[in-house]
């Protein structure tokens, strides 16, 4: 553990990159999805509450964010924002499934400097793909990196959640990444918001986690992980690049379409709520002076890991993994790699999991009903 | 399924504390050797911390 | 070699901060971060702070070392500290 992690843990005067959540709005319905979006909701924040944020931002130096949603190209002041965001001095990289990416939009982000763009694929193929993110998605996703490519966009990001069923296509994530001179990252699923669901048949198994690290060690020095492999490194001596520990509430954080401040996206919850952005004070209070954030930045209890020798390395893994699959905080990861994490789960009841606690889901389509007789 | 990796024994945590003790001083003093001999740099990519899309 | 090839010392070169760094003071010390690379650096000491805030207001690295109080025996870990942020192009020499 380096002296440097040992600081950033009692936390920083602004966050590093904080994820904000433009809209729960989405024209697609993944089914893992972290954020269960789908439907917009009355309470988003207004385009001038949102500019708002990003001049405090700005006053706090905050260097880069990361926008996603739902879709936050579906809103209309999506492009305003960005360029307001950018024109503060603070980067942007949104994240898209690449709808709404066509030759005019691509041409447009083309000319903006400061944006990274991030289309979302969770399959090599559209088989693989399709199955997790809808019909018609990988082609759909297909179409925005030949816009983005045909408008000399540069070098996007494309982004996969890790799962079950694409392990084995990590090698054509990563040439289909160089085909078009994009970067590959490759993130964990967490079992956060639709994600609660799906998560048990659909989480890599421990010997595909094995797989991902040993990949992650032989092909990945130009793959990025957004740390979010840390609890991986146990299994070796080399730990992966990154800071190797849970960032929620002390380097990251998350501001959600309305505008309350969560720990992180992966716990939009109650009890990981510090606060709302509406607040007096708003974010930089809510930042530097919130009860959770200040809980999150004193040392943790380390619990049933204490004995385990690949506690630094593992740091207990992802607090909201445990969070949503029923296990202490304090114990262990549900993937963690000894197995502990699948003991533990064997003893929490079914249905005793959290529920996640927004929904802004679709209603499922009304059953057709008929009319007269038959 | 056979485990490849042996499991390190708790005694490595026990030594790790006792190293990050040392390391949460700021103030210039007489551990000085220590602080020079300590990288005063770290990069890390702007995608290295969990808990962000 | 000629002696334009010979690299000068880095203690003689004077630097300055690259105009795409932003500089986020911190408790532990700074956070840098360069806007084009999206390179991010911490500063993990207040002293290398002071010295690299110092830089262009004096000639030489030798000069703001002094200036700012760094004792000598310091002066191998900071001129690692300094190579290191011109190789991640966050310091770089001063022209003129």
């Amino acid at each position: 553990m380096t002296a440097l992690v040992e600081r950033l843990k009692g936390g920083l005067e602004a966050p590093i990159c904080l994820t904000w959540e433009l809209t729960y709005a989405c024209n697609l319905e993944c089914v893992h999805c972290l954020s269960s979006s789908g439907r917009h909701d009355p309470r988003e924040l207004t385009t001038d509450e949102a500019k708002a944020v990003l001049d405090e931002l700005q006053a706090m130096q905050v260097f880069y964010i990361n926008i996603g949603g739902g879709e936050p190209m579906i809103r209309r002041d999506f492009f305003e924002l960005v360029e307001y965001s950018v024109s503060k001095g603070i980067g942007v990289k949104f994240s898209t499934n690449g709808a709404f990416i066509g030759a005019a939009r691509a041409r447009r982000l083309s000319e903006l400097d400061y944006v990274d763009i991030q289309i979302s694929l969770d399959g090599a193929d559209a088989a693989t793909n399709d199955a997790v993110r809808g019909k018609g998605t990988y082609a759909t996703a297909i179409r925005a990196m030949n816009h983005l490519r045909n408008a000399g966009f540069g070098a996007f990001k494309i982004s996969v959640v890790v799962t079950r069923h694409n392990v084995g296509q990590l090698d054509r994530f990563k040439a289909l990444a160089d085909s078009y001179g994009a970067e590959l990252r490759v993130t964990r699923l967490r079992p956060s918001g639709r994600g609660t669901d799906v998560w048990d048949g659909l989480h890599p198994t421990n010997p595909q986690q094995r797989q991902v690290y040993r990949w992650l060690l032989a092909h990945g020095e130009n793959v990025l992980t957004g740390d979010s492999f840390f609890h991986l490194n146990a299994l070796g001596e080399e730990n992966l690049p990154g800071l190797n520990l849970c960032g929620a509430g002390r380097v990251v954080c998350l501001i959600d379409p309305i505008g309350d401040v969560y720990a992180c996206p992966f716990v939009v919850q109650d009890q990981f709520k510090a606060g709302s952005v509406l607040d007096a004070g708003g974010f930089s209070q809510v930042w530097k002076h919130s009860e959770l954030f200040g809980d999150l930045r004193r040392p943790q209890s380390v619990g049933a890991c204490a004995s385990c020798g690949s506690f630094d390395p593992c740091q207990g893994g992802c607090m909201a993994a445990k969070f949503f699959t029923g296990l202490p905080l304090d114990g262990a990861d549900p993937e963690c790699v000894w197995g502990d994490g699948e003991m533990a789960l064997a003893g929490v009841p079914a249905g005793a999991a959290p529920k996640p606690m927004m929904d802004h889901s679709k209603p499922p389509p009304p059953t057709p009903v008929s009319f007269g007789r038959k | 399924m056979s485990v490849l990796i042996r499991r390190p024994t708790g005694d490595t945590l026990h030594e790790m504390e006792q190293d990050t003790t040392l390391a949460d001083t700021t103030e210039v003093d007489e551990h000085d050797d220590q602080i020079v001999d300590e990288l005063l740099i770290e990069e890390i990519s702007i995608d290295g911390m969990c808990g962000v899309y | 070699m000629t002696a334009v090839d010979v690299p000068r010392a880095l203690l003689d070169r004077a630097l300055a901060l690259d105009p795409r760094v932003a500089l986020r003071p911190e408790p532990f010390g700074a956070l840098a971060y360069h806007y084009d690379t999206r390179r991010l650096v911490f500063l993990k000491h207040p002293d290398v702070v002071l010295v690299v805030k110092a830089l262009d207001r004096h000639d030489s690295v030798a000069d703001t070392l002094a200036a700012c109080e760094i004792a000598p025996d310091r002066y191998p870990a900071f001129e690692r500290a300094l190579s290191s942020l011109i190789e991640s192009e966050v310091l770089h020499d001063r022209i003129g």
